[in-house]
């Protein structure tokens, strides 16, 4: 169980908002979060990365705590090592694919999975310059996946996938994240990119 | 031709490219973090050698190194080291007047990486340093070519500052670009043009080789 209680100040267009979650993440669950364009869904994961701070705020992960800013509790995103799939996907250009999976973990035979799993095995030695757009993000993807991470934030991580390779992802997915125990929360505006990837959804509004 | 001047030169800029590379980097990245007015008047007094004509700079160093004046008086009593009309005074004038050059490109090339690079390894578990050295400073190559180039070069063709605390003692301070005002000084026209032309040789052999490395950046090559 994961269970969120933060609230930040976030800017806007309209002025300062206030983003405010409440909610628990059954283990194991894959969420979807959604909500209008700058209702601050990014800065809800990077704050269950431990990137960004909120004003007030207590997180727990399967009976850790994690974040209680009453009592000064604060890990660092180093000692949360959730895995987290950027936007804008946060590749090193100076890697190749299987260098940043090497960066991920020391695990020789979970990265030839993960290369198997997201179609990646001839492009092991090209750098981010030299993929697509998809090939980039499913990247992101396995980066992500070779931590084993009990907790998966995933932003916008299926926006560039064409519809037959996000379903076979999707599929494989889901079982490595079974596998593995990881909960999921996954960002996203299209009901149809997580459509039979989700198990629920919250809804995320500025105050 | 005497050549100890153009070794001396070679050395002095060598000295100070390394000395700014080692204590440039972290300023730089310092500076690339969030502003705050403290890192603007630092960034500021470090970027006056970009704009201040070398004679004022170079009469300030000779000021403060004097042995007269009260850092120049501690330098001497307790480590028995003068910076005025001496090598190492040479390399301390170099390494200030040579600053921006290290530290301008490779601060803006830091800021301009994207930020979710180091939030992402950090992510992974990895330290503030090990990001730094095995994300960040190696998509920054170029820049850190570019600045490590033009500090060499710009000491390489140092006069002004060098000329007030050094003077231009041989064999300890008279460097190939005082060596040149020197003999045109003494009407000695062939030796001015054998430095000034291993001068032009050497600094147009480093712009072309920094040309070549950076031909597939996106930027100019001195970006």
């Amino acid at each position: 169980m994961i269970e969120v209680k933060v609230s930040k100040k976030i800017k806007t267009y309209k002025g300062i908002s206030n983003l405010t979650v409440e909610h628990s993440f059954p283990q194991f669950s894959i969420t979807k979060v959604f909500g209008p364009s700058g209702a601050g869904k990014t800065t809800f994961l990077k704050i269950i990365a431990g990137l960004l701070k909120p004003e007030t705020g207590v997180l727990t992960v399967n009976g850790q705590t994690w974040l209680n800013t009453a009592e000064k509790i604060n890990w660092s995103p180093q000692e949360r090592r959730v895995g987290f799939v950027f936007q804008d996907y946060a590749l090193f250009p100076n890697m190749t694919v299987l260098q940043h999976l090497k960066y991920a973990t020391a695990d020789p035979a979970l990265i030839q999975r993960l290369l198997h799993l997201g179609q990646m095995d001839s492009f092991a030695d090209h750098r981010p310059a030299h993929l697509s757009g998809g090939q980039q993000q499913r990247l992101a993807i396995l980066r992500a996946l070779a931590l084993k991470p009990k907790l998966l934030l995933l932003d916008e991580a299926f926006s560039a996938l064409d519809d037959e390779l996000r379903e076979t992802l999707i599929a494989d997915l889901k079982s490595i994240l079974k596998e593995f125990g990881t909960t999921t929360i996954i960002v996203s505006h299209h009901a149809k990119e997580t459509e039979n990837f989700v198990e629920r959804s919250l809804k995320i509004e500025l105050e | 031709m005497e050549w100890t001047p153009i070794w001396l030169s070679l050395k002095l800029a060598a000295i100070t490219t390394f000395i700014l590379l080692i204590i440039g980097i972290p300023i730089a990245y310092w500076l690339s973090r969030r502003s705050s007015w403290v890192k603007v008047i630092f960034e500021a007094i470090l970027t006056m050698p970009l704009v201040l004509p070398p004679s004022v700079l170079g009469f300030y160093l000779l000021l403060t190194f004097s042995p007269n004046g009260p850092i120049g008086k501690w330098l001497l009593e307790y480590f028995n080291l003068s910076l005025v009309f001496s090598f190492e005074g040479l390399v301390v004038a170099s390494v200030v007047y040579s600053f921006p050059f290290m530290i301008s490109p490779v601060k803006s090339a830091l800021a301009h990486l994207p930020a979710s690079l180091a939030e992402a390894s950090y992510t992974m578990g990895k330290s503030k340093l090990e990001t730094f050295y095995r994300v960040l400073l190696p998509n920054i190559k170029s820049s850190l070519l570019t600045a490590t180039v033009l500090t060499f070069a710009h000491t390489l063709g140092e006069f002004g500052v060098v000329l007030m605390i050094g003077g231009k003692l041989e064999g300890v301070t008279k460097v190939a670009s005082i060596a040149i005002y020197d003999a045109v000084d003494n009407n000695q026209y062939g030796q001015a043009h054998q430095y000034s032309l291993v001068l032009f040789a050497i600094t147009f052999v480093i712009v072309v080789l920094v040309f070549v490395f950076n031909r597939n950046s996106s930027g100019g090559p001195l970006e």
